[in-house]
């Protein structure tokens, strides 16, 4: 063989891959109980626990993630959203003289891309900009459209009919855009509180006169509204627009969270909010790294779809011989009537042959090797094989979150031992090992939980055979391993030293899988080696 | 409600054609009047004569009135249903508090005015046997005005 180096076969990182052979699965699932049943005695399972409360000073834990995960992300509070928008609209304001409010209108309207803004300020005609943005343009001096209808005597004060109101008002109440159109103070706050409040419009609040479609800038709504409440509302509604427009930004998806995330490049990325959430940054699930976006939106729709009834069908049901219908078996005998009115087929629910042979046994087939009663159940075998691959894969993706979800309580009991071992002469930084040992445990289970869906659509080729997942070499026998690790290590707290070391041996192992079975789909990626099923 | 004083002070003394009020049918509060239209002149409405309902909430004019033409006589046009609700945008998207019962009034014969062939809009028996009481919950989707 010429080629040498990196072949066209890559080395297996199976995560499998178990040089000691010394678990089965069996003992694996029965070691992931017992880590539960140990937090079941704890009271305070379930709350947040937090790590950093005896931390002294700055973190000393080396960083695992992967080099793609440290690329430089923002977290942004709301004070932080408004200080970069305007640093944005005052970027524009240095290089195009405009007024602030009308920027940050040509902002929102090309959503807050301030290269475009720019593109279109300097190549084409400004004055249809403008009139595309729905502002007027600032060139024009002098009142627009329509002058104000001021009735003045001499010595008089100048007054105005509001057309909202209807009443004759000094000319100093009435305010108006550019374009002219003028109503009272009070009208216009009552028009802006109620665009606001009930319509929930912030950036697009056009002019109150009819069929006028200029916009309402920032300054003057904060100059015509007071009320605190309001404000407040038209804050957050200009905020979630731009963060919502903007292409480098993204709202943290947690509910009630606030933060957003602020990126150099929107691609599929991994980011984690101050609230702990970590997500991918183009489409907003939680990461789930080595899937890619669209195949895990298609799986999260797959599993809403068809989650419970699934298994549920898959037990309890068949399939109608003459016309596929999903039936029920609702009573005791074997005799089955299709429930579809036009089919009416009859049958026996063990062989799935027809009823007639059957005569009066009501109760015992013992027609299942006649050939028709064969063809028909290996029709049906066909369609459950498909059923049966999908449930084999969402099963463990299942098993992997629902664990997750006990995450919490894991942290908990673990920061118990931790405790214990410091009160038996160990620092504070000598057991961080057993966090880490957790971390490591949780980043894993979200790995292999995503592992199984990427497996579920690659379609079978030379390089998918690592992923065909066979119990109990597969890949969910690693993460047991490593927690039956961090379980022993604990227990043998008189021979910590050497458990410690032990414990870290299989976490930085377990670790290395995972980062190998990451780069090796990575790799793939780049090198198309991935064909997935429809 | 100051403003629906005026507004009716206004449609009593200078009506705009064809528009007529009746202060004695409107209930005190002023929340809802009836307005007669008359079918304008040289139109295929010429001669008829529509009643327009219009009730208003605590929030006009900021919030658009609810008007429907009453029964028996609805006209038959294309963005009028047999039930009598109207498609018209100033109603719903397009409203203004600048607008008025009387520019209401004036763009609903405007709308009859040009029309050319008298005939329900095409979904009419879906939306009637369809449709929310008050024709402000309907989601419309504009016909275009020149039909
Ligand atoms: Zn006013
Ligand atoms: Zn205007
Ligand atoms: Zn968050
Ligand atoms: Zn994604
Ligand atoms: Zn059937
Ligand atoms: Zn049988």
């Amino acid at each position: 063989m010429a080629q040498h180096g990196r072949s066209a076969a890559p080395a297996s990182p199976c995560l499998a891959m178990d040089s000691d052979g010394d678990l089965q699965y069996d003992e694996d699932s029965a070691d992931d109980d017992m880590v539960y049943d140990n937090d079941s005695g704890n009271e305070s399972s379930g709350d947040e626990v937090d790590f950093d409360e005896h931390r002294p000073g700055p973190s000393t834990a080396h960083e695992v993630e992967l080099a793609a995960e440290d690329a430089p992300f923002q977290v942004l509070s709301v004070q932080e959203i408004v200080d970069f928008m305007v640093v944005e609209i005052n970027e524009v304001n240095e290089v195009a003289q405009l007024p602030r409010t009308t920027i940050r209108i040509l902002l929102n309207h090309f959503n807050w891309d301030k290269e475009k803004l720019l593109e279109r300020l300097y190549d084409t005609d400004q004055e249809q900009l403008f009139l595309e943005a729905h502002v007027v343009s600032p060139h024009i001096t002098g009142t627009a459209s329509q002058a104000p209808r001021v009735n003045s005597r001499v010595g008089a004060v100048p007054t105005e009919e509001c057309e909202i109101c209807l009443t004759v008002r000094p000319s100093a109440e009435m305010s108006g855009l550019a374009c002219g159109h003028r109503f009272c103070a009070a009208c216009w706050c009552e028009y802006l509180t109620t665009k606001v409040m009930d319509d929930g419009v912030g950036q697009t609040i056009s002019c109150a006169a009819h069929g006028c479609d200029i916009l309402v800038d920032d300054e003057t709504v904060l100059r015509l509204v007071s009320e605190p409440r309001v404000l407040a509302r038209y804050q957050h509604l200009i905020t979630n627009s731009f963060v919502e427009c903007n292409r480098y930004l993204c709202w943290c998806p947690t509910p009630d969270c606030g933060y957003a995330l602020k990126v150099p490049n929107p691609d599929c990325r991994p980011v984690t909010c101050k609230c702990g959430h970590k997500f991918c940054f183009a489409c907003r699930e939680a990461w789930h790294d080595p899937v890619r976006c669209h195949l895990i939106k298609r799986w999260l729709k797959k599993c809403d779809d068809d989650s419970e009834t699934f298994n549920w069908i898959s037990a309890n049901t068949k399939e109608c011989p003459k016309c596929s219908v999903t039936i029920e078996k609702d009573g005791g005998c074997n005799h089955m009537v299709c429930k579809n009115q036009s089919c009416r087929a009859d049958f026996c629910w063990v062989c799935l042959g027809s009823w007639e042979p059957h005569g009066s046994s009501w109760y015992s087939c013992n027609r299942y090797d006649e050939d028709e009663a064969r063809a028909a159940r290996d029709a049906q075998e066909k369609s459950r094989a498909v059923l049966n691959r999908y449930l084999f894969y969402c099963n463990r993706y299942m098993n992997h979150m629902q664990s997750l979800k006990f995450e919490n309580k894991l942290y908990a009991s673990v920061k118990e031992k931790m405790e214990e071992m410091q009160q038996h002469n160990m620092s504070w930084i000598e057991v961080q090992f057993l966090k880490k040992a957790v971390d490591i445990l949780c980043s894993c289970r979200v790995t292999l939980m995503y592992t199984y869906v990427f497996a579920y659509y690659l379609r079978k080729n030379n390089q998918s055979a690592i992923f065909e997942v066979r119990e109990p070499e597969g890949p969910g026998a690693m993460h047991l391993r490593c927690s039956q690790s961090i379980w022993s290590g604990t227990s043998l707290r008189r021979t910590w030293s050497t458990s410690n070391r032990k414990v870290q041996d299989k976490y930085r192992y377990c670790e290395g899988r995972r980062k190998a079975l990451l780069e090796h789909v990575h790799e793939g990626y780049e090198r198309d080696w991935w064909v997935y099923n429809d | 409600m100051r403003r629906l004083q005026k507004e009716l002070l206004n449609l009593t003394t200078d009506p705009p054609p064809g528009v007529t009020v009746d202060p004695e049918e409107i209930g005190d509060n002023l929340s809802e009047w009836t307005v007669s239209v008359a079918g304008p002149a040289s139109s295929l409405y010429e001669g008829e004569t529509f009643r327009l309902n219009f009730r208003f909430s605590q929030k006009y004019p900021f919030d658009s009135p609810e008007v429907v033409f009453m029964r028996p006589n609805i006209p038959v046009h294309p963005h009028i249903y047999s039930n009598g609700h109207i498609c018209l945008s100033i109603l719903t998207d397009d409203w203004s508090p600048a607008l008025s019962v009387a520019s209401v009034c004036l763009s609903i014969t405007s709308m009859l005015s040009s029309c050319k062939d008298k005939k329900r809009p095409p979904d009419d028996a879906f939306y009637v046997k369809t449709c929310n009481k008050n024709p402000k919950k309907t989601r419309w989707w504009y016909h275009d005005d020149t039909v």
